[in-house]
């Protein structure tokens, strides 16, 4: 579509954005052929003794773990991991809490408020707090942390989309379609989801990164998946014993979650600048 | 006498709550306080007053963007303040309103085309193909070149966006359309030309208009009868020429006063309005409008006069008019 080809035209335009864009797409590429990309793609969940904390080299680019495994080729399978883990869960926050503040917003009464509260409760615990809770007690899995990250994020989106539809509510449009005899389904789904779009799509950029962020940090404390799989935020808590010694251990998978939040980051800025209704409409009307 | 009412306002009221810092309710604001009148089919009828006197409120209620606190509404015979959703939707097609800039109705993310489509696709059962077909008949309707179709609202003009949205509002042909405010906020050339517009399309739909606005000179060349309110009521009614010839109400007499007349004879020295409405969460005793009006006797601090006929075709709530 034409407004597509234009936002992202307008992104390319910002540096910062594009590097962002670009860091994703690289993410994404290398999830997606981590197996053809990876130097020694068999030696991920083996033991090769002899092999163990090599420093970096030609054969071993990031150097080797304890288990002899080359980090190079484990960090590019940690991709997959990361970006599963990551689009699921705020896949799933989006579908629990975009409706919920959809009808919350719009509807305004007990049942609007009920829901805000349980929002409230959700919110009033840090979510990695709550997030260890609930992995914690399911038991380390890649589905548990999904399930973890996906309930504690939902209230953010309800928030943005309770607090975008009533201010929309009270717009002449929404009223105009009220009186037009519009059914309310089709104002909700047509006239109030997409203009509610931009910051749902600017949260969900940020929210990617700050999900990665939680999912390593539950990795990192061994509540991710279990130990074989080449997860960072493990990757990094097995190194904790061999530092400083075997200082490119923590290093590259550090990196790559560096690297990857801040490509969401930077891209969820970006998007910001460039759908914010409130800094376009400014210049749009009138 | 006349034809039946194409639209009855009997008693509406309106409230809003007021509520101290711990959300308990301490009073209303009543924004409506009993409002009733006729519609006869084919008229326009004027609803003026300061602003914050419940007219918007009135138009708005009406349509059912805002719900009522008391009374009925009867549109061509059925009661409609008391519908459900859906038989209340059903009643939309022939009751309309128009906001102050009918282009602001129009969603932004939205072409034209859809905006004039979404009416037809909701209230009838016309094919894709049928509906183009309207859609460029109402374009051409309201004076606006067929190229327009599949532009933003922001790519038009503030004027072309107001026609959009007029077309929007008649693309279903109502039988009634509540005017808010239409000509507040444009200057005197493109009002000319707006108000023109408003009396064209009513000859070409057999329009009714109920016209809310302030501007009395206005109101005076649109409409044939013009219901002065004042805090939320109806304090006189009566026809445009009769009620600008000699008005009853002394709130209607110092409006009339305020109008600036080139030419014409000085009434300000006579008769000035003086001070701010009182707050509507705390009305004074008896007449409303005691508290600013220069006739004021005791006795309007005791009855609170209701709306009585003077003529057959006016009325007045002052206990002085007569």
């Amino acid at each position: 579509m034409n407004a597509a080809r234009d936002i992202l035209r307008q992104l390319l335009r910002d540096p910062a954005a594009a590097v962002g864009l670009l860091i994703i797409l690289l993410l994404v590429f290398i999830a997606i052929f981590a197996p053809l990309l990876a130097t020694h793609p068999e030696a991920i969940w083996d033991m090769n003794p002899r092999q163990r904390l090599l420093p970096p080299s030609d054969t071993y680019v990031f150097g080797t773990d304890r288990m002899g495994a080359d980090i190079y080729s484990r960090i590019l399978f940690g991709a997959r991991i990361t970006m599963v883990i990551a689009s699921v869960a705020v896949g799933v926050a989006l579908l629990i809490g975009v409706p919920i503040g959809l009808i919350s917003g719009w509807t305004q009464n007990w049942l609007g408020e009920a829901l805000m509260r349980v929002s409230d409760i959700f919110l009033a615990v840090p979510q990695i707090v709550l997030a260890i809770a609930i992995s914690q007690t399911l038991g380390p899995s890649i589905e548990n942390v999904i399930l973890a990250l996906s309930v504690t994020y939902w209230p953010w989106f309800t928030r943005l989309v309770h607090a975008e539809v009533r201010s929309l509510k009270n717009e002449t449009f929404i009223e105009a379609a009220i009186a037009l005899g519009v059914p309310t389904w089709r104002i909700i789904l047509l006239h109030v989801l997409p203009n509610v779009a931009s910051p749902i799509i600017v949260r969900t950029s940020i929210g990617m990164g700050f999900t990665i962020l939680t999912a390593s940090a539950l990795g990192f404390l061994g509540l991710g998946a279990p130990p074989p799989a080449p997860e960072w935020g493990r990757m990094i808590a097995e190194s904790r014993e061999f530092l400083p010694e075997a200082w490119w251990y923590a290093l590259a998978p550090g990196l790559a979650i560096f690297l990857v939040v801040m490509g969401f980051n930077l891209l969820g800025d970006g998007l910001r600048d460039v759908l914010d209704p409130r800094i376009r409409r400014a210049g749009a009307r009138r | 006498m006349r034809e039946a009412p194409i639209l009855k306002a009997d008693r509406l009221s309106r409230h809003f709550p007021v509520r101290n810092a711990f959300g308990i309710r301490t009073g209303a604001v009543r924004a409506l306080d009993g409002v009733s009148f006729e519609v006869a089919p084919g008229e326009t009828l004027g609803i003026v007053g300061e602003s914050g006197c419940g007219k918007s409120t009135l138009g708005k209620a009406l349509v059912g963007i805002h719900p009522l606190s008391g009374g009925a509404i009867v549109f061509e015979g059925e009661e409609i303040s008391r519908l459900s959703g859906r038989e209340r939707r059903a009643v939309a097609p022939r009751l309309q309103y128009c906001h102050q800039d009918p282009g602001n109705s129009l969603d932004p993310r939205w072409t034209v085309r859809r905006s004039l489509e979404e009416p037809l696709i909701v209230h009838t059962e016309l094919e894709a193909a049928e509906r183009v077909i309207r859609i460029r008949d109402l374009l051409r309707q309201v004076g606006l070149p067929q190229t327009h179709l599949d532009l933003y609202p922001h790519e038009l003009s503030g004027g072309q966006q107001r026609r959009v949205g007029l077309a929007r509002i008649l693309a279903l042909h109502p039988r009634l359309v509540v005017l808010d405010e239409p000509t507040s906020g444009l200057d005197m050339s493109v009002q000319a030309t707006v108000l023109k517009l408003f009396g064209e399309l009513r000859q070409a739909f057999a329009l009714t208009y109920l016209f809310i606005s302030h501007d009395l000179s206005v109101v005076r060349m649109m409409c044939d009868r013009v219901a002065v309110m004042y805090l939320g009521r109806i304090v006189e009614i009566a026809p445009t020429e009769t009620l600008f010839r000699a008005p009853q109400h002394p709130y209607t007499q110092s409006l009339l006063a305020a109008i600036p007349d080139i030419g014409g004879r000085r009434v300000t020295d006579t008769f000035t309005l003086e001070g701010e409405p009182p707050d509507p969460a705390r009305l004074p005793s008896g007449c409303r409008f005691r508290t600013r009006c220069p006739r004021a006797v005791a006795a309007c601090a005791e009855t609170d006069p209701a709306l009585r006929p003077l003529r057959p075709d006016h009325a007045a709530a002052c206990l002085l008019a007569g």
